[in-house]
């Protein structure tokens, strides 16, 4: 197959989404047709992927393949295709955009199989799977920029899918709103790009970066600087992350596909695609690197006093998105890809496990007309003897987020935070961010030994009548958490370290990609006895947290959520997420409010606009109209006076 | 010949018209005042076509055509007017005031 046939991937659930999209306005029942069509088109994308991978092994590993498709902006000198690159980045992109992506498919049409939105929600999902595509796949900022605003918008309609709740769409638009702003950094930093280098494509970027920017330059400093703030939208970082704990309000197998999966790691993408850049500015890849550190450990204490399972597990994928970015920022491009491949693995099994667990307690709910909160943990516990399968495939995920050899969180979190320390070598502050990722991950593997024994050990608490109706999810949800828990266990083999007899596979994979930054951002790993005490440090860190998070929530009795009570002192505070929210609130959405309303509404619109401009139009031709009136007095003989006064004017000029 | 006197007599006559229109209100003598103005200026027609040819003649008969019919539509307007406001005074008649 010719890699020209890259376009296939993306037609396939383009398809899918026109055609579930038809049926989602004609016919919203027939949901066979819609899960054959919504499942299959996702396969189709996932074997041409993997047919393309192939092809990729076979074609020079330096040159990426570029598939023009059309001219689509030519003004000027800015001449834009609609472009495809094909590369190793792009390929491992790919598969797990397509792979994850067809299990959340499977496992969606168990989840959502009674809800009357059933068409139009995988019509969305397909979409979203096309505009990721197109992300990975742009051969360009502006064709990437497409792909970036197209999941940004499926996002927002998934959020709100069931929009009849107002909460619902408010997360909804949160979310989009919040993208914006870091849209806004994304767009600014490609035309500083347009002007600096005068081309916008990726090949055309690795080329002459080095030569035109001078590395440490302001220029560049600042590109890649706007550039991460588009990140920090999209990849929910510090300052921008509120909206994704927010966007849990979606169905769960959305939040593991988009907002754990594959939506939320695309600004890690973009910081390795535009490696080069970052590598020129090391100002800039500090930041990067302290905002992800920073941000592992300060949504890690978040995720340690929430109670909804999926508000866990969102400020865990904050968490991980930040360890994602310390990697990236540090300069270990693969170990930062690396992560981002098992986190979605492990993330996406743990919000599916989540997903069943719901779908259990909301089943148990529903026959017996309780409203209680299905999500809130502390309606959960001791679910291990109803539900085995989800139990032992969320363990696997949690020993392999937490950090237990040999799952494959270890190994891709090991490396980056070896990669940070190695790092502090010859920049010192790189061993404060090291230092914050050890917390991190000890308080990650708190919070999930706090979350797994709060929903799986201990006695149930769901409810006398209630018990008998949890089961474990039919086999068309539970089918892709074994492969899920599979790909959780053995992950790690994709980028074993050569001291475990591995060869670092992704990491030479990958080479090509990140060549043109290991120039001048050339990264020292640690080896030998180094290596090995890190990795200790790691593994006892890890086993620590999971000990004292078990030790800790199975310690005294939990009460259910009706009965339990407030929270007090800090813990008060990290419930309510350090009041962020409120933060922003106050300083931010109320003053833009209030600007609004009373300066540009009030004010400039209805003072200004309305007022001076429309209204003072209109009484200005009024006025003038009625000065013009006062001539007409209706008397014959004034205006024979000044017919004759006009005549003898005409006259007078002629004769002259 | 009498051309000096003939355009002199026009002259006056013509005056007496402009006068007459500006400073009377009665629509009917301010209609014969329009009347006068016409056969002054006819005057002139007839005394110039001495020295210019006989279109000057020619004119004095469409100026008299046109009076006459200026007449009938003129007569008939203040009828109306007057079958309306039970008045000729112009002072009255001022529906075109703004």
């Amino acid at each position: 197959m010719s890699a020209y046939w890259v376009w296939l991937a993306v037609a396939f659930p383009l398809l899918g989404f026109l055609i579930n999209g038809g049926l989602s306005l004609r016919r919203p029942q027939a949901k066979n047709v819609v899960s054959a069509v919504g499942v299959g088109v996702l396969a189709a994308s996932f074997l041409v992927s993997a047919l393309l991978f192939v092809q990729l092994r076979a074609h020079p590993p330096h040159q990426p393949i570029l598939i023009d498709l059309w001219r689509w902006l030519p003004v000027g000198s800015l001449q834009i295709d609609m472009g495809f690159q094909l590369d190793q980045l792009s390929a491992v992109m790919l598969l797990i955009v397509t792979g994850v992506g067809s299990l959340i498919h499977l496992f969606s049409v168990g989840y959502m199989k009674e809800d009357p939105g059933y068409a139009r929600y995988f019509a969305y999902l397909n979409l979203f799977v096309v505009f990721m595509l197109v992300l990975v796949l742009g051969s360009s900022f502006p064709v990437m920029f497409i792909g970036w605003e197209g999941v940004g918008l499926c996002s927002y309609l998934l959020i709100g899918f069931w929009f009849s709740d107002k909460v619902n769409a408010d997360a909804g638009k949160k979310a989009f709103i919040v993208n914006r702003i870091g849209d806004f950094g994304f767009l600014v930093a490609m035309f500083m790009i347009w002007h600096s280098l005068g081309t916008l494509t990726f090949t055309g970027m690795v080329a002459k970066a080095p030569a035109i920017l001078p590395a440490g330059s302001a220029t560049v400093t600042a590109i890649t600087l706007f550039l991460f703030l588009g990140c920090t939208g999209k990849s929910a970082q510090i300052p921008l992350y509120t909206w994704l704990p927010d966007a849990m309000a979606g169905p769960t197998p959305v939040s593991a596909l988009i907002h754990a999966a594959t939506m939320v790691t695309a600004g890690v993408y973009l910081v390795i695609r535009t490696n080069v850049l970052f590598a020129l500015a090391p100002l800039s890849s500090t930041v990067v690197a302290g905002i992800g550190a920073l941000t592992a450990l300060f949504a890690a204490t978040i995720g340690l006093r929430q109670y909804d399972i999926k508000k866990v597990l969102a400020y865990s994928t904050v968490s991980q998105l930040g360890y994602m970015f310390l990697g990236v920022g540090t300069g270990a491009y693969a170990s930062g890809l690396f992560h981002l491949a098992t986190h979605a693995f492990f993330k996406a099994l743990l919000f599916l496990g989540a997903g069943s667990v719901i779908h259990a307690m909301h089943h148990a709910y529903h026959a017996t007309d309780s409203h209680a909160d299905a999500q809130d943990m502390r309606n959960m516990g001791g679910l291990k003897q109803y539900m085995p399968v989800t139990f032992w495939l969320m363990l696997i995920a949690t020993l392999a987020i937490s950090g237990i050899p040999p799952f494959s969180g270890f190994f891709s979190k090991d490396e980056i935070l070896a990669a940070a320390f190695a790092r502090g070598e010859t920049n010192r502050i790189y061993l404060l961010f090291y230092a914050m990722g050890v917390t991190a991950a000890l308080l990650t593997a708190f919070y999930m030994a706090r979350l797994m024994t709060m929903t799986f050990l201990g006695s149930n608490r769901t409810g006398e009548r209630e018990r008998g109706h949890l089961h474990d999810a039919p086999w068309v949800m539970t089918g892709p958490l074994v492969v899920l828990g599979v790909l959780s266990a053995f992950g790690g083999l994709l980028n074993l370290p050569p001291f475990m007899g591995g060869g670092a596979a992704l990491e030479r994979w990958i080479e090509p990609v990140t060549a043109p930054s290991a120039a001048f951002f050339r990264l020292q790993m640690p080896h030998g006895s180094t290596e090995l005490f890190l990795i200790g440090a790691a593994v006892v860190v890890a086993i620590g947290g999971l000990l004292a998070g078990w030790r800790a929530t199975l310690q005294r009795p939990i009460p259910v959520a009706a009965e339990a009570p407030a929270d007090t002192g800090f813990w008060r505070v990290l419930y309510r997420k350090y009041y962020i929210d409120e933060i922003y609130d106050a300083l931010i959405v109320r003053p833009l409010v209030w600007l609004s309303r009373v300066i540009l509404w009030k004010g400039v619109d209805q003072g200004v606009v309305d007022g001076a401009a429309v209204n003072g139009t209109a009484r200005l031709s009024r006025g003038l109209g009625w000065l013009g009136s006062r001539l007409q007095t209706g008397q014959v003989g004034i205006y024979v006076v000044l017919f004759l006064v006009g005549a003898l004017w005409i006259l007078h000029s002629v004769v002259r | 010949m009498f051309l000096g006197q003939a355009l002199g007599l026009s002259a006056v006559l013509f005056s007496l018209g402009v006068a007459g229109v500006l400073l009377r209100r009665n629509a009917i003598v301010l209609f014969m005042c329009i009347e006068l103005m016409l056969n002054a200026v006819n005057l002139t027609f007839v005394a110039l076509a001495q020295l210019h040819g006989a279109s000057g003649y020619v004119m004095v008969f469409f100026v008299m055509t046109v009076a006459a019919a200026e007449a009938a539509v003129g007569l008939a307007i203040i009828i109306g007017v007057f079958r309306h406001k039970q008045t000729v005074d112009l002072g009255n008649i001022n529906l075109l005031r703004g």
